[in-house]
């Protein structure tokens, strides 16, 4: 944020509202008036803002400078892969023959689209090894809906529809259990072991004829490679289940591994993660997933093909044999396929292997450099990700909350919190190959000073962050009043 | 070995430099950095870092094209992109769900902010206050043009909004039959079906006359204006959902609603719409942005993110996510919705775009499309062998019946580079969904009338 | 610490019998359970004149950052609900044992009672935990 005063923002739009200010002028109406339809068919009253442009303009601009964001600050933040997001792929993303075109236009109107998503099948096919891909899944969370329809889809064709279970381990993250749900399934959680590797007696206790299949998330949500993963996707297997890929740590496995290679046989990618399109404040993201042989017919629709038509169009959309359905609108996030086709072609082969080598480089410079300071629970090298514990501090009255509203005022976001849950005050810290080793060292340094804060003057801390726009938010009366929009019975003071 | 103040020969400054490294411009890391940490984690190698991985499996052969210079890039995705033709190439018809626009220029400058395009997802509140208050504005926004009490920071799109519409139906009314009005739009039916499948719930298309609604119905689905444009009477339909304690879910058009009554006032109980049209471009399907509220009493069973008004520690006024009980991240298997990651900048694009319209605009750009869509209308109900099928007011679609195949009709449309409405044959024998919007001029208009008094 | 004059369940729920002859009693949850919690914001209970069950369901309470299920710790009718709770959730952070009282209900066996936890083995049980 600026570091001298701006224009104010706590006025909402409402609130500057003054009638007869217009923001936009249209043209006059070219053709001539038609009979307007009954007025009690017509809204009498239209509450929105009447501002004028630059109004509009500094208000939004100030409301910018009031976050923290990739460009502005590093974000430690594990498992959302938080590396620059190149401006390029915007670029490309605004070419008006990509932003302009309508999806329902017919197929030899968008040739230069559909191959460039047919690519992006094939690209994301071979780095994961799972060489079915569809593209129609919006977000992560959207891709292991459809993963888990496609399980469910898979076993009910063959007329299995006793398998009702599937298995997570504990340190899933939430819309796992939340996708399975949604598709109908019990979910049954998989412990860990003391390694953080799935333990495997548990597997074996839950891989029946009940068990539709796993939910993996690799490297796991304590940054580490399974070391038993293999003997994991046969166990399930042999017991007549599917293993699902949870793809949002891939930044790890680049080039280095093919999920389809270890037994995967379904998986969804993050390209708003490990393919640098940008997190948006919330979004869009894009969540293809990816399968082997096995469910390919069952993939959500569309997918992209290669072959010609009456009308000589190339490429076209069409719809899996026995597709799960549409899960969107239309085709898919286009505007971030686009983004993340881009990246590919920017880092091509020996790229990815550039980027996965120096993610986990990163990461461990970053966690051997704290593991004096914080409490490391899993002592073995790590690979994107390094997962800490915030307990030695906690034992001196500072929690990992605490301590990452602190790393604000350093200009860190900070890392992800509580998650895993099953590490007590968790803090999982992810670089990315984008960030520079002097970053790196004034982060380890701000972990460092808050340490020896925490000693010297533990209130300070506990009360922070003290340099952001707002101090310390009351999320209680938020959640027990919720004051959800602007109201006119309560104008702003 | 070549120093580092020597440059490397620029023509072969991408892949395979000599000594086996890529230097992309994204990764700041040397190989003289890298060595520096290799040896103070006692490495000799990257690849070492990478030793759970079981051998024969690591490192496995990448076959992707080698890297693009930015150059490079600009050639190919400008010659992909020059093979597809933009709305904004000649006149162009075609709407249904996707809605061509005019988006003023300041949306895409605020949206391409680094502050706004490059953040994270606003759990740090206090390092998010932009995009929460943004979302704030988004969600007052919403609920004003709707008619509704209170709206989330946004979904995927129109179609898994409605689809998560109907499952907080059955949510809400503890019932497990939806009946879908034949006038919604089939993708939307579609996809409603596919989210529904693994749930145990029963869903119906139902005519749109006689939804046919029972004690067991959780709810009716409808669209206003429907598929085909036109303007049903969503308070009778409320009505028949209200009376056997369904709810109603309408699916609604952002710039219909410059005009025509919200459908809060109409009885809705849940009312979900396309984003898209508010200052958000075709791009070929996505990002769009699901807009999606409902009424106070239902607020717990509402999926998606909120963000809330509240004080800080000095009593300052500020916004942070709020009711997040309900969602993945905390109730894991229970929660409303599997939803993460939803379309927040997009969500910012809607609110730039009704900040900019505001009251008069958005009155404008409504009147301008349903002048010029009946002006249309009647133009080519007036030409032989062409007619308008489905009587009552609409908006700015209508259904032409045509005197032969519209796809054919179409294809002799493009040679001419105007770009027509969408062939709905399937449900209308030889119907064309036509759509008019403010970025059609009169002489767009007239080019399409004397194109089909010529093609067909 | 925790009072003597009731009862406590595995589920951190305290109940005390108000009247025997009646078997009219109150139930609500413990201190060690509101500090678990967090800053309480929303409570869901179960509709006056509604059966509950030994161990069964019958409600949720919220805090900002969890949700848990309450679980009743006898079988019985619900006679009386907290309503100033559903209005103020805190008041359950501020004063479980007393204003803080989730529901009343009519017990139909009272011996069920008497199987749950005294105050003493309440702390043991709680002690062994974080």
């Amino acid at each position: 944020m600026a570091s001298f005063p701006t224009r104010e923002t706590t006025r909402l739009l409402m609130d500057r509202s003054v009638p007869g200010r217009v923001g936009a002028i249209l043209p006059d109406c070219d053709v001539p008036f038609q009979k307007l339809p009954d007025q009690s068919l017509l809204r009498a009253e239209l509450d929105l803002p009447e501002v004028s442009e630059p109004e509009v303009v500094n208000y939004f601009t100030c409301l910018s400078q009031l976050n923290f964001s990739i460009d502005t600050n590093f974000y430690p933040l594990g498992s959302c892969t938080m590396k620059y997001n190149p401006k390029i792929n915007d670029e490309v993303a605004f070419m008006p023959g990509f932003a302009g075109i309508h999806p329902l236009q017919p197929a030899e109107q968008s040739q230069g689209a559909l191959e460039l998503l047919h690519r992006l099948q094939g690209f994301l096919g071979e780095i994961t090894g799972l060489h079915a891909v569809s593209l129609a899944t919006l977000a992560g969370a959207h891709g292991e809906f459809a993963g888990m329809l496609m399980i469910r889809a898979y076993h009910q064709a063959r007329g299995d529809t006793a398998r009702r279970k599937v298995a997570i381990p504990d340190s899933a993250h939430g819309t796992n259990p939340a996708s399975a749900a949604m598709a109908g399934f019990d979910v049954v959680e998989l412990a860990s072991d003391k390694n953080g590797n799935v333990d495997l007696e548990a597997l074996h206790e839950v891989a029946g004829p009940d068990l539709a299949g796993v939910m993996i998330t690799l490297p796991s949500t304590l940054g580490l490679f399974d070391t038993n993963i293999v003997e994991v996707c046969k166990v399930v297997h042999e017991a007549g289940g599917l293993v699902y890929g949870d793809g949002a740590n891939m930044n790890a496995l680049l080039g280095r591994v093919k999920l389809g290679e270890l037994g995967f046989d379904v998986a969804h990618l993050n390209l708003h993660k490990t393919f640098s399109t940008p997190h948006g404040g919330g979004g869009p993201g894009a969540g293809p997933v990816c399968v082997g042989e096995t469910l390919a017919p069952f993939l959500p629709a569309p997918v992209v093909i290669h072959q010609g038509d009456s009308n000589g169009a190339a490429y076209n959309l069409a719809e899996p044999e026995h597709t799960i359905g549409k899960m969107s609108g239309f085709h898919g996030n286009f505007g971030v396929l686009v983004r993340a086709y881009t990246y590919i072609r920017t880092l091509g082969a020996d790229g990815m292997k550039e980027i996965s080598g120096n993610a986990v480089l990163n990461a461990n410079y970053v966690m051997q450099a704290l593991k004096d300071t914080y409490y490391l629970p899993y002592d073995r090298t790590c690979m994107h990700e390094a997962v800490f514990s915030a307990d030695w501090q906690k034992s001196r009255g500072v929690s990992g909350l605490e301590i990452a509203k602190r790393l604000l005022d350093y200009g860190f976001h900070s890392p992800t919190l509580y998650f895993p849950m099953i590490v007590h005050e968790a803090l999982m810290i992810e670089p990315t190959e984008s960030e520079t080793l002097e970053t790196l060292d004034s982060f380890i340094q701000a972990m460092r000073d808050i340490d020896r804060e925490i000693s010297e003057n533990p209130d300070f801390v506990r009360q922070s962050p003290h340099t952001t726009p707002v101090s310390r938010l009351d999320e209680a009366q938020a959640a027990r009043r919720p004051d959800l929009r602007w109201k006119r019975e309560k104008p702003f003071l | 070995m070549t120093s580092s103040s020597q440059p490397q020969s620029q023509a072969s400054s991408k892949s395979n430099t000599g000594n086996g490294h890529f230097q992309s411009h994204y990764i700041p890391n040397t190989p003289d950095e890298q060595n520096k940490v290799l040896s103070a984690l006692g490495l000799s190698s990257i690849d070492e870092l990478f030793l759970d991985i079981p051998d024969s499996f690591r490192n496995p052969s990448l076959n992707l094209p080698g890297p693009l210079s930015e150059l490079e890039i600009q050639q190919e995705l400008g010659a992909l992109a020059s093979r597809n033709r933009p709305l904004a190439a000649g006149p162009s018809f075609l709407g249904a769900g996707s809605y061509h626009h005019f988006i003023p220029a300041i949306v895409k400058a605020l949206v391409t902010r680094g502050e706004f395009l490059t953040a994270y997802t606003p759990y740090q509140a206090e390092a998010s206050q932009g995009t929460l208050q943004v979302i704030f504005e988004f969600q007052t926004l919403v609920c004003n043009l709707f008619g509704m009490e209170v709206a989330n920071a946004g979904m995927y799109d129109n179609a898994t909004a409605l689809a998560e519409g109907a499952l907080m139906a059955c949510r809400v009314t503890k019932r497990s039959k939806v009946a879908l009005s034949s006038s919604l739009s089939p993708t939307f039916q579609q996809v409603i079906r596919t989210y529904c499948q693994a749930q145990a719930i029963e869903t119906t298309t139902v005519p749109t006359e006689n939804p046919g609604i029972d004690g067991d119905t959780a709810c009716l689905i409808v669209q206003y204006p429907n598929y085909f444009g036109y303007i049903e009477d969503l308070a009778k339909q409320s009505d028949a959902a209200h009376v056997e304690g369904a709810l109603i879910v309408v699916s609604t058009d952002t710039t219909a609603l410059g005009m025509f009554n919200p459908p809060g006032e109409l009885g809705a109980d849940i009312v979900t719409a396309e984003g898209q049209p508010l200052g958000i471009p075709a791009s070929f399907g996505g990002p769009y942005v699901g807009l999606f509220a409902t009424k106070e009493e239902y607020i717990r069973q509402m999926p998606s993110r909120l963000s809330g008004r509240t004080v800080d520690t000095h009593g300052k006024t500020g916004y942070v996510l709020t009711l997040q009980t309900r969602e993945q991240h905390i109730r894991r298997e229970r929660a409303t919705s599997n939803i993460c990651t939803n379309e927040a900048l997009y969500a910012l694009a809607a609110t730039v775009y009704l900040a900019a319209m505001g009251k008069q605009g958005m009155r404008q750009v409504a009147e301008l499309c349903y002048h010029k869509a009946h002006y249309a209308a009647a133009a080519i109900a007036a030409l032989p062998g062409f007619d308008l099928p489905i009587d009552g007011p609409f908006f700015q679609e209508f259904v032409v019946k045509c005197p032969e195949s519209p796809t054919e009709i179409n294809r002799r449309l493009l040679e001419r580079n105007i770009l027509g409405g969408l062939d709905v044959t399937n449900t209308i024998p030889d119907g064309m969904l036509l759509c008019v919007t403010e970025m059609n001029s009169r002489q767009d208009i007239d080019a399409l009338v004397s194109a089909l008094a010529e093609v067909a | 610490m925790n009072p003597n004059d009731r009862k406590y369940s595995k589920e951190h729920e305290w109940i005390k019998l108000d009247d025997a002859a009646s078997g009219r009693a109150t139930v609500g949850i413990t201190d060690f359970a509101q500090d678990q919690l967090g800053d309480i914001v929303f409570v869901e209970l179960p509709k006056l004149g509604a059966n509950v069950t030994l161990m069964g369901k019958m409600g949720e309470i919220e805090s900002v950052k969890s949700v848990s299920d309450l679980f009743s710790p006898v079988n019985g009718e619900v006679v009386e609900i907290n309503e100033a709770l559903l209005d103020h959730p805190e008041i359950a952070n501020k004063d479980p044992f007393g204003e803080g009282w989730l529901i009343k209900v009519t017990v139909s066996d009272a011996s069920e009672i008497d199987a749950l936890m005294t105050s003493e083995e309440y702390e043991s049980f709680t002690s062994g935990q974080s």
